[in-house]
């Protein structure tokens, strides 16, 4: 068999037929792809409607409220000075709060103040962009860890193609995967009555691609760094767990950051999912701040640049030996 | 156009975390069109050798080429004039046999009219035309084997490096699939890099073989060279009589070693087949009768059990100490 290989070996070539391998894996498996809408479909359900957030502050859910009366020393009314004391009746102010909580918008008005909008449910399913964004980009460094394990890798890197494309590929395997997810948690959500805010149009879609594609990019790159030399998944794992919940509980994906304590705000504050979760809700479902929009995307551009150079760069390093 | 030497080493060590030799400053050659074993048993550094020959591992010390091509240095070029098989089955399951060669060709450039065609001429070689739709997680063992085998080729390599291309294989598909890598050899003029600690594969398939223990190459020659070396036929035979004969038989001509084992002979001899008749004529004027008579041809066996001081299937059987080692490197690879 004697030949020469004349063909040029485009970087682009290995990423793209090692991506579309995963995908593959992944569009052929129904179950995944099953797991892929009903997860999301599981999470909203259950914890973004359950969580009803604004029915909390109702007058009803307050019970009957009997406040004892207030008695207060005359001379601190004025004027008239009486002296001995002036009694206010308890029913009067229950009655008084009953009037305040009775209002249909009480409710919605806190969740408007603290929240930004007036639902629990719209607050939260946009979030799940964030959530699923983050534990598919774990998988990600789980898969390279099978592959090390099946000798794929070996395969894969006694041939020319290129060391960053093994890593590219699977981060960009991932960024699709989150892509095609949150696709289906906003369908999902819009079926479930999410109520946008007047801002929105169909091209905030795009920037909702953009801003998941991003903390993919940096997220993925983290989680391959850290598998690159690992050839059991369950340190992986536990690696990952140890990661993914802090990122997750320390960010606005479920309640807002100001009302956290100042520790957490300060972690909240440097976490890229804040960011993607912020972007994200701007997009959706708050009223668009074109200033604040932009330092997300900022962060979240430098966040991707960040960590996918330093993902490449250790994978020429460690990938051979 | 290029040199006699395909693959050229040249005290090519590898050490892993600073204490763990597993290559100890190793030479040798492999000539255009031949196949070259590595025969060893597990854990004596074939695999880590292969390893440093296809670039996925770095030499600590030492050099070596492929086609003239630096195995440090030259990364790339060897890995576009290579085909690699692997010890594991490196397909993945999830794909069907088509696409995972089609990904193989990917993974070189390879267009893909190029590759199509290509994919059914190896399919075709390798017998997996009919499978060729169906998922590999659907495979036997043998052929899972040979489609990593139809991989390897796809990129046509001058050179073909196959790590234990039988291992876990049943007779018959070991037999079947020497026939492959023969027609590689024969019809296209490949040369072949194999390890094995099989010595009946050695034996029967390789041109030249390379016998490698802890790291080290003991000797290297054609398998018959190797086994004349050690100086004829092995006859082994038992008398009825309780007495000591070593003597005696060793006074016949052309006996070169008696070892006597348990009340039997072990006699090395030249031309077994003229001498064997003589000694049991010595043997029989002096009143004794030969109750067990046999002549062997040296094997591999043999020929490693001189030069490495132990049987190859000994060295096996220790499967503890092997399993630890084996262990201990997967660990230093990792």
């Amino acid at each position: 068999m004697s030949r020469t290989n004349g063909h040029h070996v485009s970087r682009f070539h290995g990423i793209w037929a090692l991506t579309k391998r995963e995908l593959k894996k992944w569009l052929n498996e129904p179950i995944i792809l099953m797991m892929a809408i009903l997860q999301p479909v599981i999470w909203m359900g259950l914890f973004g409607k359950a969580m009803n957030l604004g029915n909390m502050f109702q007058s009803g859910n307050f019970g009957n409220l009997s406040l004892p009366g207030i008695s207060l020393p005359g001379y601190a009314l004025s004027p008239p000075y009486t002296s001995g004391n002036v009694t206010i009746p308890g029913a009067v102010i229950s009655q008084g709060f009953q009037q305040v909580l009775s209002s249909a918008n009480f409710g919605p008005s806190i969740m408007q103040n603290i929240f930004g909008v007036k639902d629990y449910f719209s607050y939260f399913s946009v979030g799940m962009i964030s959530f699923i964004a983050l534990f598919t980009t774990m998988f990600s460094g789980m898969s390279i860890v099978w592959d090390r394990r099946l000798g794929f890798l070996n395969k894969v890197l006694s041939t020319p193609v290129s060391r960053g494309a093994v890593i590219f590929s699977k981060v960009l395997n991932a960024s699709l995967r989150s892509m095609f997810q949150a696709t289906v948690v906003l369908l999902l959500a819009a079926v479930f009555g999410l109520q946008v805010s007047s801002t929105f149009s169909v091209l905030n879609i795009l920037g909702v691609y953009a801003a998941v594609f991003l903390l993919c990019l940096g997220l993925s790159s983290v989680f391959l760094a850290l598998a690159l030399r690992s050839t059991k998944w369950e340190t992986q794992m536990a690696i990952v767990n140890l990661i993914n919940l802090p990122l997750m509980f320390a960010s606005n994906t479920f309640f807002p950051i100001s009302q956290m304590p100042p520790w957490i705000q300060a972690i909240a504050s440097v976490n890229p999912v804040s960011y993607l979760t912020d972007a994200v809700r701007q997009l959706t479902v708050l009223p668009l701040d074109a200033r604040s929009l932009m330092i997300d995307f900022g962060f979240l551009g430098g966040f991707a640049v960040v960590f996918s150079i330093i993902g490449i760069a250790l994978s020429w390093r460690y990938l051979t030996k | 156009m290029m040199s006699e030497d395909i693959i050229k080493a040249e005290g090519l060590t590898k050490v892993f975390n600073k204490h763990l030799t597993a290559v100890d400053h190793i030479s040798f050659n492999v000539k255009h069109g031949e196949i070259f074993g590595f025969l060893g048993p597990n854990g004596a550094g074939k695999t880590t050798t292969i390893n440093m020959l296809i670039t996925l591992l770095k030499p600590t010390d030492g050099k070596a080429s492929v086609l003239d091509f630096d195995i440090a240095k030259q990364n790339n070029e060897v890995r576009n004039v290579i085909g690699v098989v692997p010890q594991e089955y490196t397909a993945d399951e999830d794909l069907t046999g088509m696409e995972n060669i089609i990904l193989c060709a990917d993974l070189y450039g390879i267009p893909r009219s190029v590759a199509k065609e290509r994919a059914m001429d190896l399919l075709k070689l390798v017998e997996l035309t009919d499978f060729k739709d169906k998922k590999v997680q659907t495979y036997s063992g043998g052929m899972r084997r040979r489609l990593e085998l139809a991989c390897g080729l796809i990129n046509r390599p001058k050179v073909l490096f196959l790590d234990e291309p039988t291992l876990g294989l049943d007779v018959q598909t070991r037999t079947a699939t020497w026939n492959y890598i023969r027609t590689l050899k024969k019809e296209y003029g490949m040369t072949l890099f194999m390890t094995t600690h099989y010595l009946e594969e050695a034996d029967n398939l390789c041109d030249r073989i390379a016998i490698i223990d802890h790291g080290k190459i003991v000797v290297v020659g054609q398998p018959e060279d190797l086994k004349h070396s050690l100086g004829g036929d092995v006859v082994t035979l038992s008398i009825k009589e309780n007495t000591d004969v070593s003597d005696l038989i060793r006074s016949v001509e052309h006996v070169k070693d008696v070892k006597s084992e348990n009340g039997s002979y072990r006699i090395k001899a030249e031309e077994g087949e003229i001498t064997a008749p003589t000694i049991i004529e010595a043997l029989r004027t002096k009143g004794y009768t030969v109750t067990k008579l046999s002549m062997t041809e040296p094997t591999l066996n043999e020929v490693y059990l001189d030069y490495t001081g132990k049987s190859l299937r000994d060295a096996e059987e220790s499967v503890e100490a092997f399993r630890t080692q084996r262990m201990t490197m997967r660990r230093a690879r990792a």
